[in-house]
């Protein structure tokens, strides 16, 4: 097997048909996706909402046909010998409620186990020995449907790991677990691959520090394509031709907006968000001594410098340089715009 | 495919040569394939059903008290007119059997929709495991704590009326039994991928279907009353004849009130069996496909 995963040209849209009222129309959800991914690797897919992930993760675990292009995992074809793919795969989605509420943890689990051809005996080992890796144990006779929504979610991990599949998907894991529990999980899942070389693993998120703490190599995907595909480290030194600074100054009152600050010579980008009295600024700049104009701008409008910051470029930065916008913006612009 | 040794669960993940095609090695842990899987899925599958009935007592209520007290309507009513005494045990029989029919359409048909709905169904489908077996372990879950709500109904109502039972066969008995079963959740089966492809709208069907058929499916007296071809088209419906012989097999009046002769609803039953079960696989199978090409089924965003 060359690739644990790999996709050519993939593409995927979606007929809208749409209520009385309006038309049906398309959705184009993935364009020309391609993506090469070895055994062994833990691969993060980072983007906004809406990017694309989950489609297709849904398509590569046999779950969606593509409109066009090929995806092969474990290398078969998903499309064409999903028979062949499902033995060797397994997913969990974040905030899924699976399983039924009647059962109890181990029940649940065990049943899922039986849908992939475990025994019993092997299953019921598993399952003791991920609800402890997890800190589930001592709730593995309660009920599902008592469990807090982070709880549940430690289950479905559990329910994803123990058929050991060749190749894993994570669809947002870590959603809806605290901040102990994530940590946790991500030091699970970091394990579970280096613990063998023929384990792969899809990781999507929007948690930024995720992908760049957990990820071998990340693709960023936004609106359906693939915008960059390389180490964190090294999609940051890309980076380090520019400079980051993180500015906090006085309250704007309107006399200023992030719109005046990228006209300025040697700006790339800027993020700017509002804070409890402050305002908070994130400066990609060509080089250093276009700062001095920034400040220029800052002290012609009565604005104070309050804090001034050179950062090391984070996975943000990098989605920023390559999209224009903060995923935190392009989130918030198609929720907007779904409206 | 090549391996390496240093595996996390010991023991069972080396497949040795004896396994034969039944197992298959995917990922480091022997997985069972084949029949052995299908089998392990309905059992499975079967199991929340089951052990469902032990932590949620509601049933008792809704599936053995309300029942009866409908078979205590009609049971007073025949006494009140002075019907044959074996209108009763007609009755007690016929509401035991309605608990059959309201797990297959309240239940059975909506299940597939409910999956989706708890995310479940998107999982299943992603297993190795065949769908069909998920579904026949849904039926046989649903048939199993049934027939324990059914065996209820009969002997409190047997015990209530004194009901003589007189069992001409119990082997002909058995096979209607079963016969009725299969025909009648494979129409259930059948239905769970429609109602699917129907979503909530198939609630008005279930409601449209509830009354008619305990109409003319004769669940409080024999349809021999109604003209043959009404009888006839009724007996689409699998519990119509499979109550209609059961009656003839176990009370002495049976026969003179059947329809037609019990080896004839055999054969009938052996015939829609096959059908719906056949019909259920391809209705499951069309579903699954168009759930993969259009990605609306599994999900409830688009």
């Amino acid at each position: 097997m060359d690739f644990a995963i790999r996709t050519k040209k993939l593409s995927r849209t979606y007929k809208i048909h749409g209520g009385k009222k309006s038309e049906p129309h398309s959705l184009v959800a993935l364009t020309d996706v391609n993506l090469e991914i070895h055994p062994g690797e833990l691969f993060g897919l980072l983007g906004p909402n809406g990017a694309g992930k989950t489609t297709l993760i849904k398509i590569l675990t046999t779950l969606l046909a593509p409109s066009t292009g090929h995806a092969w995992v474990a290398g078969y074809d998903v499309a064409d010998e999903p028979e062949k793919v499902r033995p060797r795969i397994n997913m969990v989605s974040g905030g899924e409620t699976s399983g039924y509420g009647l059962l109890t943890v181990r029940e649940n689990l065990w049943m899922f186990s039986q849908f992939y051809g475990l025994s019993s005996g092997v299953a019921n080992r598993n399952i003791k020995r991920l609800l402890e890796v997890v800190g589930l144990s001592d709730r593995m006779n309660a009920k599902s449907s008592d469990l807090s929504t982070g709880l549940r979610q430690k289950m479905n991990i559990v329910r994803g790991f123990m058929t050991d599949p060749d190749v894993l998907f994570l669809d947002e894991p870590t959603l809806g677990l605290d901040v102990g529990a994530s940590r946790e999980v991500r030091r699970f899942i970091r394990s579970w691959v280096d613990d063998n070389p023929t384990r792969t693993l899809l990781l999507t998120t929007h948690y930024m520090v995720e992908a760049d703490e957990l990820c071998d190599r990340v693709a960023i995907i936004n609106q359906g394509r693939v915008l960059a595909c390389d180490t964190p480290a090294n999609l940051k030194h890309n980076l380090q031709q520019e400079v980051i600074f993180r500015l906090e100054v006085s309250p704007f009152n309107g006399s200023l907006n992030a719109a005046k600050f990228e006209a300025l010579p040697g700006v790339c980008n800027v993020i700017h968000r509002p804070q409890d009295g402050f305002e908070s600024l994130e400066l990609i700049l060509e080089e250093e001594q276009a700062l001095a104009s920034v400040v220029t701008t800052l002290n012609s409008a009565n604005i104070r410098l309050l804090n001034l910051q050179k950062c090391e470029p984070s996975l943000e930065d990098v989605f920023v340089k390559l999209v224009g916008q903060s995923m935190e913006e392009v989130e918030q612009k198609g929720e907007t715009s779904e409206q | 495919m090549k391996r390496v040794s240093n595996n996390p669960y010991p023991a069972s993940g080396v497949l040795t040569p004896q396994d034969g095609l039944q197992s298959f090695e995917a990922g480091r842990l022997r997985k069972n394939m084949g029949w052995r899987l299908y089998l392990q899925t309905v059992i499975a599958r079967a199991y929340p059903r089951i052990i469902g009935q032990g932590r949620e007592k509601s049933w008792l209520f809704f599936d053995i008290f309300l029942p009866l007290l409908s078979v205590c309507a009609y049971v007073f009513v025949y006494r009140a007119i002075r019907a044959p005494e074996d209108y009763i045990g007609f009755v007690v029989v016929g509401g035991a059997m309605t608990a059959f029919w309201m797990n297959v359409l309240w239940s059975m048909s909506s299940q597939l929709y409910w999956e989706k709905e708890q995310g479940n169904l998107a999982l299943f489908i992603m297993t190795p495991t065949s769908m069909m077996a998920i579904l026949l372990g849904m039926a046989l879950g649903g048939l199993l704590s049934t027939t324990l709500r059914a065996l209820v109904i009969i002997i409190l109502g047997s015990l209530f009326f004194n009901v003589q039972y007189a069992v001409s066969s119990f082997v002909q008995l058995f096979a209607v039994f079963i016969l009725a079963m299969l025909a009648l959740y494979g129409l259930g089966m059948m239905a769970a991928s429609l109602y699917l492809l129907l979503s909530r709208e198939a609630w008005h069907i279930s409601n449209l279907a509830t009354e008619p058929v305990y109409l003319f499916s004769g669940f409080y007296f024999p349809i021999k009353s109604f003209t043959f071809w009404i009888s006839a088209v009724a007996s689409i419906i699998p519990l119509t004849l499979g109550l209609d012989a059961m009656r003839q097999l176990v009370f002495k009046s049976g026969p003179s009130l059947g329809f037609v002769s019990v080896p004839i609803e055999i054969i009938v039953l052996c015939v829609l069996s096959i059908v719906f079960l056949i019909a259920a696989r391809y209705m499951l199978a069309y579903m699954e496909k168009l759930a993969i090409r259009e990605g609306r089924i599994t999900e409830n965003r688009r």
